[in-house]
């Protein structure tokens, strides 16, 4: 076998452990709905971690860190890491416990369902679901597209005499890529793995894969951080290697010369995001008791650290390397990966990868069935008229539906889906204010939380227009203090929000007592 | 003891913008650049800080919920 061979027999292998886990979560299923779409609340403290950290950390987390440390050295870790560290635990504090109790106690399974309840009013679903549908699908595009790029990457040269396999240059001359798996195939393979096992399993299902995939993707990237170290410093004990290799790397990339400090400081407001991220709403709501969110809270961000310093370290080393100039910024960790440790390595370090990707892709896909299954059809159908077994397969089909559209769109090649991601996140976090008045302020009114949706949505086409639809990946508002004032769009669609939601809420009618009651207490 | 909770939160996201070690390129253990050592520090603060905050100010009445579907999600 030659390695690329290897490489894919490692990947193949570690699929069909998914799916072997994927079965055995399967035979806990009871059948009903709230089985299926929320393990029937039976997620203890350890998977809920896992699961949700699985969940919030994607390819960039592994990838996208390395590349852009490469990029632009050491701080893309306080911009995205240590931030994420502080808010994302802020936001399972603030907003995830008390989402779970509300949702536990009033038999929540979507955001829409808490707000239509909470605000009284029919009307707030129907916007929001398609614009959290619409959010959540570029998202899922990333990960589709990521897991076709790595697979190809990382089987280059496996079968090089098979013609569709083939990756030539304009020239007719092989491409690096050539003789690898072709992305249309490597997406396809790993859209149709998360479904079996989502289709089969369930939440319990993408929470037991999300937990196991957590814990790959964590230690392979440990073991990837000591081998290369030892590669690249090539001393004969780790800590004189880690000296040497960054011994080595250029004063811009040590320290943030080249990074402005206020758009610094207006991405702090990038990771509120996660406080309305649908699938995460969901992934909450299948914890075992509020108790159950103590250690993701504590542990969410040292786990961040474990996974994204080795890879900035790595960033930031690999531009002492001789990185070809076609390798892209988000294929450095392979390169180095391939260039420097032993196939076998490669292999695996793939399969963690992999994992990082699917441990979002099926939590992400889950929850966009639940939504059309309990915020459209059974709010409009009615309870009644359909049993459990009929949304359980209703809620299945959605989810094949959303695979195959997402497929589809993947094979578009959008360019600059990875800024995509960042507006993406931009729009979650700018909708921050609604649920946190939501489950704070009592003065929060229907009409309140429409203009804010709406200013939402208007601010952040108006910037993203301004962009060139995303084209201009360094997009700021430049602010006129100064040379090199500026921050990022995230914050003026976020105060449109807040403003257009406390002003018309104050200007409308209070919700009813009864309602005040039923959330606030007395 | 709450109150003092939330502001070393607050204390963490003002310390998080560290200007002063900007431009310093200093190596921690002769391997670790002083920005990346600096926001490991942070992460592992936020760490200690969640643990205090789930340990002396935990929303304990939230802990026992009862179900109570028949007044819940609009369907």
């Amino acid at each position: 076998m030659n390695p690329g061979q290897v490489r894919l027999a490692i990947i193949i292998t570690y699929l069909l452990l998914l799916l072997g886990l994927g079965f055995i979560a399967s035979r806990s299923f009871s059948g009903t709905k709230k089985d299926y779409l929320l393990a029937s609340h039976s997620i203890g403290p350890f998977l809920l971690l896992m699961s949700v950290f699985g969940t919030t950390m994607t390819a960039f987390a592994l990838v996208g860190s390395t590349g852009e440390a490469f990029k632009e050295g050491i701080g893309v870790y306080g911009m995205l890491a240590s931030s994420s560290g502080i808010i994302h635990s802020l936001c399972f504090f603030v907003i995830g416990v008390k989402i779970y109790s509300f949702g536990r106690k009033y038999g929540y399974t979507t955001q829409i369902q808490f707000f239509r309840d909470r605000l009284e009013s029919d009307l707030i679903g129907v916007l929001l679901f398609p614009i959290l549908v619409g959010l959540v699908i570029p998202y899922l595009l990333i990960g589709v597209m990521a897991s076709g790029t790595v697979i190809q990457a990382m089987t280059a040269g496996a079968f090089p005499d098979w013609s569709s396999f083939a990756a030539l240059k304009p020239d007719g001359t092989p491409s690096p890529m050539h003789g690898g798996v072709p992305t249309w195939l490597g997406s396809a393979g790993i859209c149709v793995v998360v479904l079996i096992y989502v289709f089969f399993g369930g939440m319990r299902g993408t929470a037991w894969a999300n937990a196991f995939q957590t814990i790959v993707f964590m230690v392979l990237g440990v073991v990837t951080f000591v081998s290369l170290a030892n590669k690249i410093g090539g001393q004969e004990t780790l800590f004189e290697s880690l000296k040497a290799a960054s011994a080595k790397v250029s004063e811009s990339h040590v320290t943030r010369s080249e990074m402005s400090m206020t758009k610094f400081l207006t991405y702090m407001l990038i990771p509120l995001s996660v406080g309305m991220f649908p699938h995460l709403f969901q992934h909450w709501l299948t914890a075992k008791s509020a108790r159950s969110f103590k250690l993701s809270v504590v542990c969410h961000p040292v786990f961040i650290m474990i996974v994204w310093a080795p890879c900035v370290l790595i960033g930031i080393w690999a531009t002492t390397q001789n990185i070809p100039p076609t390798v892209s910024a988000n294929g450095v960790l392979a390169f180095l990966v391939k260039a420097k440790l032993s196939t076998w390595l490669a292999g695996l370090l793939t399969a963690g990868i992999l994992a990082a990707i699917m441990s979002s892709l099926d939590s992400q896909f889950l929850c966009v069935g639940s939504m059309f299954t309990n915020d459209i059809v059974e709010h409009y159908v009615g309870k009644e008229r359909l049993s459990d077994t009929a949304q359980v397969w209703i809620a299945r089909a959605f989810v094949i539906l959303v695979v195959a559209v997402t497929y589809v769109l993947s094979l578009q090649g959008y360019k600059s889906v990875f800024t995509l991601g960042v507006w993406c996140f931009s729009g979650f976090a700018s909708l921050f204010p609604l649920v946190f008045a939501a489950l704070y302020w009592r003065r929060l009114t229907a009409a309140g939380a429409l203009s804010a949706v709406l200013a939402m949505v208007g601010s952040w086409l108006y910037f993203f227009r301004d962009s060139g639809w995303g084209e201009n990946t360094k997009y700021a508002i430049k602010l006129p203090f100064g040379e090199g004032v500026e921050v990022m769009p995230v914050l003026a669609i976020f105060l449109c929000t807040l403003v257009a939601m406390v002003a018309t809420s104050w200007l409308t009618k209070p919700p009813s007592d009864k309602t005040l009651a039923k959330f606030f207490g007395s | 003891m709450k109150t003092v909770l939330w502001i070393l939160i607050a204390f963490l996201i003002v310390a998080h913008q560290d200007f002063w070690n900007w431009n310093d390129g200093t190596l921690v253990l002769g391997f670790i650049p002083i920005g990346l050592a600096y926001h490991m520090g942070i992460s592992m603060g936020a760490g200690i800080v969640w643990f205090l905050m789930c340990n002396l100010a935990w929303p304990r009445h939230l802990d026992e919920i009862e179900s109570d579907e028949t007044t819940g999600a609009q369907s």
